[in-house]
């Protein structure tokens, strides 16, 4: 069993969703129980993993290796690093909980809405573990199915609208990102004489590609990544998905599907292209992309009048701070950048649960229609508080130990990124505290509100883990640093070998270099 | 050294009190969980509930334990050599490996405690006046609703003022300082209902934020050029680094800006101070603690835990100093029109805070924090002297609808009036001796232009204090009848008397050297901080250029200034009817108007920052995001629908055409022949028949 760990973790999700299938259509309440069951079971089968993952090691663990296309290459090539061991983690916890919280919203074509949703998330924790690129495209895409779905049948007003945009924009993302991946692809075949699509015999073709050829690779990739992430000008499917999906939708939106471009920034489009992601125009692009993206989702958030549209721009916001990081390319800004998107992970959904938490009530998202909610909901006003708190990086809380530590990144490259990112930081206290302000405050003014109850037992155990996660990180942060350490230090010394004080003026051929460096690379399949 | 080694426990006292608080002060206080209707004006009949005695020993309880641990520590922090004690818990921030100017150094922060002296003094003031106003406020808010939570947010504002004073390092400082904001930000909005109440308290937090991005951009640079942020190797890495004073704006004088940013935040100095005057929507005992007495204040320590930095940096010294200045005068003249006896509080305390930072920035840094000191007791005094006043008035806050209360609320009356001749500086209260010492440091530093702008801010303030004192409490009764003026009860008023015996006696400690024997004999302050920042600094020995006798002198014409306005206040206000208003004869009209209306701060701030960047720029954004972004996506999505319809008319009419076309031939070629398949037996053995005689006929026939 104990090889198979990864293995297991994605597959149960989607046994669960056979379970769920094989469930008569009118029992609703078994289907919730069984897809809670797996959903459950989902975060006990990573207790193996936590166990076994060593948080020293930055080489890829857990490792399971199958050929699966011989006549392709393509292979069945799973592992885990710091980077894919706290995704895996988000996505359990968030997908257990956003399971959790459709308990009582979701009422119409229940048992399909808990299929796609356990097929959602086998799909995700697929794209954090393997490293097969052919595999990897696989799982991205596959993806968007029963995302889209989730949105399209069980969303809001303009639900339609909003997954078609979803889909389509991603799908025309990933097709750059499928062309990038065939020629390197093909390269591989050129220069080593068989095919493969494992992500360290692809990494290897870097060394035998010229800047130039690199730098249209790397974007590629990016556009595809960043589309997910999404970045500025890319954002615009976000707010209509975010807002359209039902409540666990938005969740996983916000929660894991975001974290999906930073992944694959750091595990392929960066590792794979280092010439072309420490190409000069690509840092100032990104830089710039980011900065433009923090500054302006936080602008927007202050002049939207819809609660989820209004969280849904803070990601844009909050996204660009990662990406700020990722792109100063030192270890704190992409440790940073990784733990922050952690952080969102964490933040975010509990901006929308709490939203989700009111609309089951009242129906609405239009802030005019709230006010005063403080004076029926204690409980939740205290949550609500500290979930803002946190998205807006209150110290002592999770939000400001990622920006603080992207923020050094960035300073090491340039103030001037500092300087700007730094706005982020005013405008998130004011978009944030207007939000609660004008839904929580003043007296009722709206008599529907009267009758609005405080949270039940449910929904605070909803809460309840993302909220411990945000005061553990923001209290006693060194655990995560500690997994994110190695695989970032190996990423930075990929990109920059002299980063370290190493022998960055060396001549060694660049084959001989990255023999080297991959000496300590990920050991044999069994 | 059992206090020394718990120092760490000081601050846990209030964070115990405050999680209490929030999980059980609901069941403990049941009344009103959120406050009385607005319309509820009840007297307080469940002060004595038992829950709410368990709350009135337990907070104020928590911050004495925590006062007689501070006092411990401190006393056992005397044997100490260096003055200076560090207890480290564990590692907080865990950052990576990072490039800065002194090579590779990890970007870490830890969860350590640091005494020193400087930060000794910081906590006493914090709990020693912050105990004095929980007591005075388990009388004041016994009213409100609310009373778990206004007490849970007080003792947490505790916590995390003792974390932000004993925090070694700056980040940990930073988590107090915005845990105070945050604070500050809950009981600004105490009275949530009130929409000025949560307006206030948001424009507190976000101009707040407004310092903080500087203070985290001083952070950054701080660990770039220096490697650290921990205070007790600031110095080391500074000597080590053989840092010079900077002629120009360095690094050094960078970091000392962006500090400097940060503390404009907090202590409300121009440009950043419009929101201290909106906060004083929150209930009175909050003003007293948090806007006036300690948390307003940090920033101030800031600046002097940064002076190692800042002495090496006269170009941001002097700025701080003109800042200070500044604000002094400016929120001074705002406060001798303001009617509203908070307001005139708030912007004396704004005007105060600037002669902090006016000494600092001429290198007394030790003379900024004695100001802080004597500043809490007067300040907090004449806070909750004006709370007890509004609470006697049934909370008019109007001066113009106070006067003739001295005999009504006498003990009231006679500590504000202590608290308002140590404010003006009478000789032998405190403030005499802490602004006294300022303006002599000013002068030395050879800034007359800065002396002469403290001189005349001293000269407002001993006006707008004696002003408030005669429109409150002489002259005619313009209260409304209605109102059954009372003295407050006795948990309000010792505070009040603890805090005026403060005011006359905490200055003690600063005497000036000139004073011979007495400054021999009593302890002294500048001693005793000498150990945590730095004395004199840049200006230093200026005070050898100058005679004993010229000191005496400067001393004598600032007391003389004050007594002056004292007499005029005296004749303007002191009258038997207050009718019209008095200082236009003083100002003119359309200068008071402009005073009155705080030089339109608010109003430009608002046109160019609320209207014209954050919602003009966001509206303009939202609109580029739907019309230009969306309108691409939307439009491209239109065109394929368009190519599409189009690509299916050339199917349907093009290929479909084609293929129906062929089908038709080979229907219409079918059709003779299809006319032969009927599915008859006996049609096809006819064909069949008649084929085989064709056939046959023609071989026969041939």
């Amino acid at each position: 069993m104990s090889e198979h760990i990864l293995s297991i973790i994605w597959l149960t999700p989607l046994v669960g969703m056979l379970a769920v299938m094989c469930l008569p259509k009118g029992s609703k309440d078994l289907i919730r129980y069984v897809a809670n069951g797996f959903a459950v079971l989902g975060v006990l089968v990573t207790i193996p993993m936590i166990r076994a993952f060593d948080s020293s090691n930055g080489d890829f663990q857990l490792v399971e290796r199958f050929d699966w296309i011989p006549a392709l290459g393509a292979q069945y090539y799973l592992g885990v690093d710091g980077f894919g061991y706290l995704m895996i983690l988000l996505t359990v916890v968030v997908g257990w909980l956003s399971i959790l919280c459709s308990w009582a919203s979701i009422q119409k074509r229940v048992k399909e809405y808990y299929a796609f949703f356990l097929f959602l998330q086998a799909g995700m924790l697929g794209v954090f573990m393997v490293l097969d690129v052919f595999l990897f495209y696989v799982f991205w895409e596959v993806m968007l199915v029963p995302m889209y779905f989730i949105i399209g049948i069980w969303g809001g007003g303009k639900r339609l609208y909003a997954a078609i945009k979803f889909f389509l924009y991603t799908l025309a993302g990933s097709v750059l990102m499928l062309l990038a991946m065939l020629t390197v692809y093909f390269k591989h075949e050129e220069q080593f004489g068989h095919y493969s699509f494992a992500l360290e015999d692809l990494m290897r073709v870097a060394a035998y590609t010229g800047p130039e050829m690199q730098f249209w690779l790397f974007w590629g990739f990016f556009i595809a990544f960043a589309v997910k992430v999404p970045m500025f000008p890319f954002h615009t499917w976000l707010p209509d998905a975010h807002t359209e999906a039902p409540t666990a939708g938005s969740v996983i939106l916000a929660g894991i599907l975001l974290k999906m471009g930073l992944y694959g920034l750091v595990r392929f489009a960066m590792p794979m292209f280092p010439k072309g992601v420490t190409d000069d125009l690509t840092i100032k692009l990104v830089a710039v992309l980011s900065i433009v993206g923090i500054v302006y989702g936080a602008l927007v958030s202050l002049m939207q009048k819809d609660w989820k549209r209004l969280v849904a721009y803070s990601s844009v916001s909050h996204l660009g701070f990662c990406t700020l990081g990722l792109i100063a390319l030192n270890p704190n800004g992409i440790a940073g950048g990784m733990l922050q998107g952690f952080n969102h992970g964490l933040s975010t959904p509990l901006l929308f649960l709490a939203v989700g938490i009111v609309y089951d009530q009242r129906h609405t998202r239009e802030i005019a229609d709230y006010g005063g909610l403080a004076n029926r909901m204690p409980v939740y006003t205290v949550l609500f508080a500290i979930s803002l708190f946190a998205s807006m990086g209150m110290p002592g809380l999770n939000g400001f130990i990622g920006e603080f530590a992207i923020l050094r990144g960035a300073f090491e490259v340039s103030a001037w990124w500092a300087g700007f990112g730094v706005l982020g930081i005013i405008l998130g206290a004011a978009y944030l505290l207007w939000l609660f302000q004008r839904v929580m405050l003043g007296p009722i003014t709206n008599p529907k509100n009267e009758g609005v109850r405080d949270m039940n037992l449910r929904e605070i155990v909803v809460m309840a883990p993302l909220i411990a996660g945000c005061f553990w990180i923001g209290l006693y942060p060194k655990p995560f640093f500690e997994v994110l350490e190695p695989p970032t230090n190996k990423l930075v010394e990929r990109l920059d070998p002299a980063y370290f004080g190493g022998n960055g003026a060396d001549e060694t051929a660049p084959e001989d270099r990255l023999a080297e460096l991959l000496a300590a690379g990920p050991p044999a399949g069994e | 050294m059992f206090f020394l080694e718990s120092i760490w426990l000081i601050p846990m006292f209030p964070l115990l009190g405050a999680a209490i608080m929030l999980l059980l002060g609901r069941r403990l206080d049941a009344q009103h969980p959120l406050g009385p209707p607005e319309d509820d004006e009840s007297p307080g009949h469940h002060r004595f509930s038992p829950g709410r005695r368990v709350i009135d020993i337990l907070c104020p309880g928590m911050v004495l334990v925590s006062f007689i641990f501070s006092v411990g520590a401190i006393l056992q922090l005397q044997g100490v050599s260096g003055h200076s004690y560090e207890v480290v818990k564990w590692t907080w921030l865990a950052g990576l490996d990072s490039g800065t100017d002194v090579g590779v150094r990890a970007f870490t922060a830890e969860w350590g405690f640091l005494l020193d002296s400087l930060s000794s003094v910081m906590v006493l003031v914090i709990t020693g006046v912050g105990f004095l106003i929980h007591v005075y406020s388990t009388g004041y808010m016994a009213h409100d609703g609310g009373y778990y939570r206004f007490f849970g947010f007080l003792n947490l504002f505790l916590f995390f003022m003792l974390l932000l004073v004993l925090g070694n390092n700056y980040a940990l400082l930073f988590v107090g300082w915005e845990g105070v904001g945050f604070c500050s930000f809950g009981l600004i909005g105490f009275y949530f209902r009130k929409k000025s109440a949560s307006d206030a308290a948001n424009k507190a937090f976000i101009v707040n934020r407004v310092g903080d991005a500087g203070f985290v951009l001083g952070m950054l640079l701080t660990f770039s050029t220096l490697g650290t942020l921990k205070f007790t190797e600031i110095g080391p890495a500074l000597a080590a680094g053989g840092f010079q004073a900077e002629d120009a704006w360095g690094p050094l004088s960078l970091m000392g800006l962006l500090f400097f940013v940060g503390a404009m935040g907090k202590s409300a100095q121009l440009p950043l101070h419009v929101w201290l005057p909106d906060a004083m929507e929150g209930p009175t005992p909050v003003s007293a603690l948090i806007h006036a007495a300690t948390m307003v204040t940090a920033g101030v320590y800031l600046v002097a835990r940064s002076s190692d930095i800042y002495v090496l940096a006269p170009n941001a010294m002097l700025l701080v100093a003109v800042v200070g200045g500044l604000t002094a005068i400016f929120a001074a003249s705002i406060g001798l029109v303001q009617y509203d006896i908070k307001k005139v509080l708030a912007y004396s305390t704004v005007s105060q805070l600037g002669y902090m930072f006016l000494a600092c920035g001429v290198g007394a840094f030790w003379v900024g924090i004695f100001h802080l000191y004597t500043h809490a007791f007067f300040k907090a005094l004449l806070f909750l002297g004006s709370g007890s006043v509004i609470h006697a008035v049934g909370g008019e806050q109007d001066m113009r609808r106070m006067g003739g209360l001295k005999d009504r609320i006498p003990v009231t009356y006679k500590t504000m009036l202590v608290g308002a001749l140590a404010i003006a500086g009478i000789p032998g209260l405190a403030g005499f001796f802490s602004k006294d010492e300022i303006l002599w440091k000013a002068y030395s530093s050879h800034h007359l232009l800065l002396y002469g702008l403290g001189l005349v801010t001293a000269m407002m303030t001993a006006f707008y204090m004696f002003r408030l004192i005669y429109m409150t409490f002489h002259g005619d009764n313009r209260v409304d009848p209605a109102t059954h003026v009372h003295e407050s009860p006795r948990s309000m008023t010792w505070p009040l008397v603890i805090l005026a015996a403060g005011s006359v006696l905490a200055g003690w400690i600063g005497t000036p050297p000139v004073f011979g024997p007495v400054h021999d004999a009593l302890p002294s302050l500048e001693h005793w901080l000498s150990s945590a920042v730095a004395v004199e600094g840049a200006h230093g020995g200026a005070d050898a250029h100058h005679s004993a006798l010229l000191e005496w002198g400067l001393m004598a014409l600032s007391v003389a200034l004050a007594l002056l306005a004292i007499w005029l206040a005296t004749r303007m206000f002191r009258t038997e009817r207050y009718e019209g208003e008095p200082m236009h004869g003083l100002l003119g009209r359309g200068f008071h108007e402009i005073l009155l209306n705080k030089y339109n701060v608010d109003e430009i701030y608002g046109a160019l920052f609320v209207r014209g960047a954050a919602k003009g720029g966001g509206g303009r954004m939202a609109a580029f995001d739907r019309r230009v972004i969306d309108g691409g996506v939307n439009s491209v999505g239109l065109l394929t629908r368009m190519s599409s319809s189009l690509t299916m008319f050339f199917d349907k009419w093009v290929v479909d055409g084609i293929v129906n076309v062929i089908g038709f031939g080979v229907k219409l070629v079918s059709y003779p022949v299809r006319m032969f398949q009927t599915g008859l037996v006996q049609n096809y053995a006819l064909l069949f028949l008649i084929g085989v005689g064709v056939v046959a006929g023609y071989y026969l026939f041939r």
